[in-house]
Parts: C-alpha cells; structure tokens; sequence
C-alpha cells in the first residue's frame, strides 16, 4: 500500500475559550485510511487533547458524524484519499453547540424524540423476511436514523431557527403516522403541526442530501405536511379527520 | 405540548444570514434556497424603488421624462433584466417551493425545479431580446 502525506486542518475550542481556531496536523494515510482512523492517529500520536466521539467504525452507531471538507459525512466511512485534496477541513456538525473540539452537545437533538406517544420499534423486530403492512410501500423506515445528527446540521432553517423541530425528528413523526404500530398518530401530527414543526421547513432537501442512512427527512417532512393538509380538508368539509 | 429545547453556542454564535446564504459545500436544493431568498429581498426592494419612482409624476412631466430618457440607457435595461430574472426565479421556484410543500411530485421535485428552470431560462431570453429591441 503506498502511504502519502495529507493535510487536515481540524477545528478546534475548549470550553471557556472566547473563539475556536484552526490546528493543521500532517499526517501519513494509506487508500484504506478514513478520516477517522487519521484524526485517531492524530490524538494518539501528536495531540491527545484532539477530542472526538466515535464507536463502532462502520456506520452503524451514527457517533462520528461531522463536516469534512464542508460536507456533512460519517467519517469512520470517507476514506481520506477519495476525497481527492491536498488538505482535509475537518469541523463539528453545524447547529448543535459545541463542547469540544469536534464533539457537539446532542442533547437538545436528542430531547426532541422523548415526546410521549411516539413509540420507535427497530427493525430488527420483525421477523426475517416479513411482508411490508398493507398501505406501507417497502421498509423504508424511521429506525434506519442511526441519529447522527447531519441532517440537523446540513439544515438552513435549523441554522437561523434554533427553536425547529428539525429533520430527524420530523421524520420519526412521520415514521410513527405511516406505521402506528402501538400508538395513536393524531399526537405525532399534532406534534408537528406546530409553527416551529414541520411548517418551518423550506424544501432545501439538504437533510435528504447528507443522510447516511436513506431515512429521506425531507420526504418525510412533507408526507407530514400532505397528511396534515389532508386531515384539514376533510376536517373543513365536515368529513372528520 | 411540550416546549423544545433551545440552546446557545459559545464557540459559534448563531448567524442566520450564514445558514441561509453560505453555500459551500451544499448542493441544489440550498442554492434554489438561498437564491429564492436573494431575490424575495431584491423584489420587495424593487416594489419601494418603483413606488419612489412613480411618485415622480407627481413633479411634473418634465421631472417624468427625465427619468424616462435615463431608464432607457443600457445599464438601465441590464437592470430590468435582472430584475425580470428575480420575478422568473422566484415565481417558479415557488411554484416548485409550494407544490412540494403540499406533498404533491415529492419525488420529482428536482426535475421538477429543471423543468422550471428551463422555462425560465427561455422567458428571459425573450424578455431581454424585447428589452434590448422594442
């Protein structure tokens, strides 16, 4: 394997700093090194205050999301040379606050699944080979979020809204009204029929874009908005709904 | 309901201009956003420019005609080109922008914004050749 030099120029902020900063670091990679496997070379070899979160390497746990070269990626998947620059930028996800260095604070992202009523089954629960429900097209589902947070971070309207729902959670509602299972949908609808909901999003469809997981939020979002216009016409036509 | 969680970043302040104009690094869609924007400010500053300029009738005909003379100048007409751009971008963008936010062509919408877009770009052709030449 021929190793070669790269650059990456990695975001940097620790709590109490007024600004964050750029640090570059050089390092050797090979065509099989992601960009995680380097930014851990560079904690364990140059900089071990580097702080990053990741787990399980293969796109599986969502941890390491993060912008590299501007674009929202996992990095444990972007292998270093494929991205074809002398020097890789590497920055936390947008829109979350940051903590440290290239580790965001999800809290908030995550606060915005508790809602009651909004009961999430995994996929692996079904069965193996277990036919779609009548009225559901394919599995193509909440559960394959893997909440990693890009979508969120690629969103233009969760950069100049901080209270939006956002696109993960949109799209959890929007699992739960296409597929019930337990619950009540009327909550989930109601729950996104709010003007910070999924009325605030503007079909930029960056959220679909930088999914690592094909959950498709923009789609979701406005499969929540056909439903909820649906309802309202039929609630207006004296139909019920 | 419940009340979401806002938070502040110490690190990087909030700057909604930023995520509503800072495209790099983002592909369609955040461009059709972005520009959709850009040109909802131009035209809402174009419909006051107009209304200002309109009030010149009441100066007379003299004050009118001057005008007339000077919106006849050839960077006047790249203006109105420009400006006939704004309302061909926004108005069919919109379309696309409203269509999708109902839930209908969800799927299509990105031919559906070429296919807008090509329209578009032919109505500005013929625009700015009857601009340049009536």
């Amino acid at each position: 394997m021929s190793e070669r030099e790269v650059q990456f120029k990695v975001f940097r902020y620790k709590q109490g700093q007024s600004t964050p900063r750029y640090e570059t670091f050089t390092v050797k990679v090979d065509e099989n090194t992601t960009v995680l496997v380097a930014l851990q070379d560079i904690r364990r070899d140059q900089d071990p205050t580097l702080i990053l979160r990741h787990s399980c390497h293969h796109a599986s746990c969502g941890t390491c999301g993060m912008r590299i070269n501007g674009q929202e990626q996992l990095a444990c998947v972007v292998k270093v040379v494929e991205l074809g620059t002398p020097e890789v930028v590497v920055e936390p996800l947008q829109n979350l606050p940051v903590l440290s260095d290239l580790v965001v604070d999800m809290s908030g992202f995550y606060e915005r699944y508790t809602t009651p009523d909004m009961a999430y089954v995994r996929q692996s629960e079904f069965l193996a080979g277990a036919k779609a429900p009548e009225g559901i097209k394919a599995y193509e589902r909440y559960e394959n979020c893997l909440e990693c947070g890009c979508c969120v971070s690629a969103c233009p309207i969760a950069g100049s809204d901080d209270g939006y729902l956002g696109p993960a959670a949109l799209a959890a509602a929007w699992r739960v009204v296409e597929e019930p299972r337990t619950g009540d949908p009327k909550y989930a609808l109601a729950w996104a029929d709010q003007p910070k909901g999924c009325w605030r999003c503007h079909v930029a469809f960056e959220c679909s874009e930088v999914c690592p997981s094909q959950v498709y939020p923009g789609e979701a979002i406005m499969s929540l908005r056909k439903e909820l216009t649906r309802r309202k016409f039929r609630r207006f036509f004296g139909r019920g709904g | 309901m419940q009340e979401v969680q806002t938070s502040s970043d110490r690190a990087r302040p909030r700057q909604p201009l930023k995520a509503w104009f800072d495209v790099r690094g983002h592909r369609l869609g955040s461009w059709a956003f972005a520009l959709n924007r850009l040109t909802g400010l131009g035209l809402t500053l174009y419909l006051f420019l107009h209304l200002g300029v309109l009030s010149l009738l009441l100066q007379g005909e003299a004050a009118w005609d001057d005008f007339v003379a000077l919106a006849r100048s050839p960077f006047f007409l790249t203006l109105d080109v420009i400006l006939i751009f704004g309302f061909l971008f926004h108005g069919l963008n919109g379309i696309r922008v409203a269509l999708v936010g109902m839930g209908l062509a969800v799927n299509a919408q990105r031919t559906l914004f070429w296919t807008l877009m090509v329209i578009g770009a032919v109505l500005l052709i013929i625009s700015a050749i009857l601009v340049f030449t009536v």
